[in-house]
């Protein structure tokens, strides 16, 4: 396997092992952590195309990776505040019993 | 090469011989090894030197003799200290988290250490010369956070969760503060190496020299590091997650013996290594402080600020009150970041002034003029709600 | 080289995929949060051996140094540092499992059939002023953009978090 395909290959097994999380499991925090984790993957595969494909010196790849970061941050800080506010609500983080939208 | 251009590179002389005597292809190695051997040990030297001076210093402060029994003037004071923490029965509560309880104190001192990499102590002495010096830097401060609430929930222990959990609100806090003073260093030299940044320095007018303190925005920059630095490492007058007479001893509450010991050397070490950044980045590295006293080595130059900025926040430690964490957490983000973005604003401004008329001591005095009336105003607006009479004294009949 | 990889490459990524796997498998909410910071700096070193010094250490400051921070928060806050009441999976963890599968060998086998034989290159030398300029001038607006999401989303987490014994009774206030 050529060094771009090794990458890809773990940024997927990181992904497939988020999308697992995020399905799976029935606290809300973790499937915060197992979107976190996607992204995470999705930032390498953006750097290893910056890396061994065509016109690195462009910075696409990395331009692209920055900003990605920043928005996750973002994304984790206003979840977990929602997770925040319905456990202050219902006293559980409990996937399998948020099924209404009345508090 | 002169004498003094030896004794100034000394250091790396020996290295270079050293490394001769081994293969080709293994000398890089062989020069990393040699860096981090010096810095494993000099630093924890400084340490040990750091506790008796601390002890016998806070000691005169309050007005009493500090240690003086091991050793004259008590100065061989860390060895009995160093065998009484090793050979102290380590506890673990029963209901602790075994693994993490066990990983806290190796995560601190291992960040720690590696803070030191980019760190110039000297000309061409700097371990690892990386583009992104100042990044590396505070990316691995900012993991120490974890370190110190992993102690601190892995205890089982309300007082260790509280403690580590007021010492990490603090922590992040102060972040913002710390990195913002330091982007208008950046801003002005124009890069993130560390390397850069002390040569940029390091020319003299006259024979005073260049460094960043002595000018506006440079001043107020270090006030607010050094400031910053003391509330990231935990020091007085912001101990409060770890002041004795407040939550037992905060987050290390349930460690005893060798893993303690980690604990206090990887807190010293990361006042080492901030107090090292603060001089780097505002007072010049290594660089001499008169032209004329340019034949003292750069190193030595080096340790002596080191050893000033150690004796300064132990002088701190003696004399100021502890805040509260109320206290702590407004100053930080009420103040403190207000002053920050402002004196990114005045950097600017004076790198513009420079290049146009109003060049010279003009933008000296805009410049400072500027940072002081904000400093006065956000004061007052700030405090416009305490009503604080004169002191009174209430003695006992 | 073993197998055809790196040792160094074969040994991060191992560290990486580990800290997910126990970030799925660990019943301890804490403990999961702390091995996602494994994951977390594995990808850093990843990286780093690829080249992008800067983002490698961005991830370290961003994820391990606020995200992960963050999170164990949010689980100290909502009291999931104990043994949880319910059980931890879902009642429909098997789908999952098979939909999580069938993504991985989706992505692994378009990775290994459709790439050419070599596409190595010299890494490219990358400064940090580079990133900026680049930063300043093309990439100006997605800048601003991200610098008005950050500050919404940070007004917007302290709104939705705050408790709501203090909006009620500033709305009973005036009345």
């Amino acid at each position: 396997m050529t060094p771009l395909a090794e990458f890809l290959v773990v940024a997927a097994l990181v992904f497939a092992i988020g999308l697992a999380i995020a399905l799976t499991r029935r606290n809300a925090i973790l499937v915060l952590i197992g979107i976190e984790l996607m992204l995470n993957a999705a930032n390498l595969n953006l750097i290893a195309f910056w890396r061994f494909g065509p016109h690195p010196e462009a910075l696409t790849g990395m331009m692209f990776a920055l900003f990605s970061i920043a928005v996750a941050a973002a994304e984790a800080a206003v979840g977990l505040g929602l997770v925040i506010a319905y456990h202050r609500h219902t006293k559980t983080t409990d996937l399998d019993a948020m099924t209404r939208m009345r508090g | 090469m002169s004498f003094v251009a030896k004794l100034d590179q000394i250091f790396v002389l020996l290295q270079h011989w050293i490394a001769g005597f081994f293969p080709l292809w293994l000398q890089p190695l062989v020069m990393i090894v040699l860096g981090v051997i010096a810095i494993v040990a000099a630093f924890p030297g400084i340490f040990a030197l750091t506790t008796v001076l601390e002890r016998k210093g806070l000691g005169r402060i309050q007005n009493r003799l500090g240690p003086n029994r091991v050793g004259p003037l008590g100065i061989l004071q860390p060895v009995a200290d160093g065998i009484k923490s090793l050979t102290k029965e380590d506890i673990v509560p029963l209901s602790a988290d075994a693994i993490v309880h066990f990983l806290a104190p190796l995560v601190l001192v291992v960040a720690v250490f590696l803070g030191f990499a980019v760190l110039p102590i000297g000309r061409n002495m700097v371990l690892v010369n990386l583009d992104a010096g100042l990044l590396f830097f505070f990316a691995i401060g900012a993991s120490t956070e974890l370190s110190i609430f992993m102690a601190g929930w892995s205890s089982r222990n309300k007082y260790s969760l509280l403690g580590a959990m007021r010492a990490v609100a603090q922590m992040i806090s102060y972040e913002v503060p710390l990195l913002l003073s330091s982007v208008v260093v950046v801003m002005i030299t124009g890069s993130l190496s560390t390397v850069k940044i002390v040569e940029a320095q390091s020319g003299f007018t006259g024979f005073l020299p260049h460094w960043y303190v002595f000018t506006p925005w440079g001043f107020a920059g270090f006030a607010l590091f050094v400031v910053a630095a003391l509330a990231e490492t935990n020091r007085s007058p912001f101990d409060l997650p770890e002041g004795e007479s407040e939550l037992v001893a905060g987050y290390f509450t349930e460690y005893s013996g060798f893993k303690f010991a980690l604990f206090f050397l990887g807190e010293y070490l990361g006042m080492f290594s901030i107090a090292g950044f603060a001089i780097t980045l505002f007072l010049g590295g290594w660089g001499a402080p008169f032209s004329f006293l340019e034949f003292v080595p750069s190193w030595a130059w080096f340790f002596l600020k080191l050893l000033g900025a150690i004796a300064f926040f132990i002088w701190l430690r003696g004399t100021m009150p502890r805040l509260r964490q109320d206290q702590l957490m407004n100053f930080a983000w009420k103040f403190m970041l207000p002053m920050a973005l402002l004196n990114l604003v005045v950097a600017g401004a004076w790198r513009f002034l420079g290049e146009g008329p109003l060049g010279g001591w003009v933008r000296w005095i805009i410049c400072s003029l500027v940072l002081l009336t904000a400093y006065v105003l956000l004061g007052r607006v700030l405090m416009r709600n305490q009503n604080l009479g004169p002191r009174s004294y209430r003695y006992a009949d | 080289m073993i197998f055809g990889f790196s040792i160094l490459f074969l040994l991060t990524a191992v560290v990486t995929v580990a800290g997910a796997l126990a970030a799925a498998l660990l019943k301890n909410l804490v403990h999961c949060a702390l091995s996602l910071t494994v994951t977390f700096a594995g990808l850093a070193l990843l990286y780093l051996e690829l080249g992008a010094q800067f983002i490698g250490f961005a991830q370290i400051l961003v994820y391990i140094g606020a995200v992960a921070i963050l999170v164990v928060f949010a689980i100290l806050l909502t009291r999931g540092a104990g043994v949880p009441e319910y059980r931890g999976y879902s009642s429909s963890w098997f789908f999952g499992l098979v939909i999580a599968a069938a993504t991985f060998a989706l992505l692994a086998w378009a990775v290994v059939k459709s790439l050419p034989a070599s596409l190595v290159s010299a890494t490219p030398a990358v400064s940090v002023q580079s990133i900026g300029t680049a930063l300043m001038s093309s990439y100006v607006l997605p800048l601003e953009i991200v610098a008005v999401l950050l500050t919404v989303a940070l007004i917007g987490a302290v709104i939705v978090a705050m408790p709501e014994g203090k909006a009620s009774s500033e709305k009973g206030g005036p009345q």
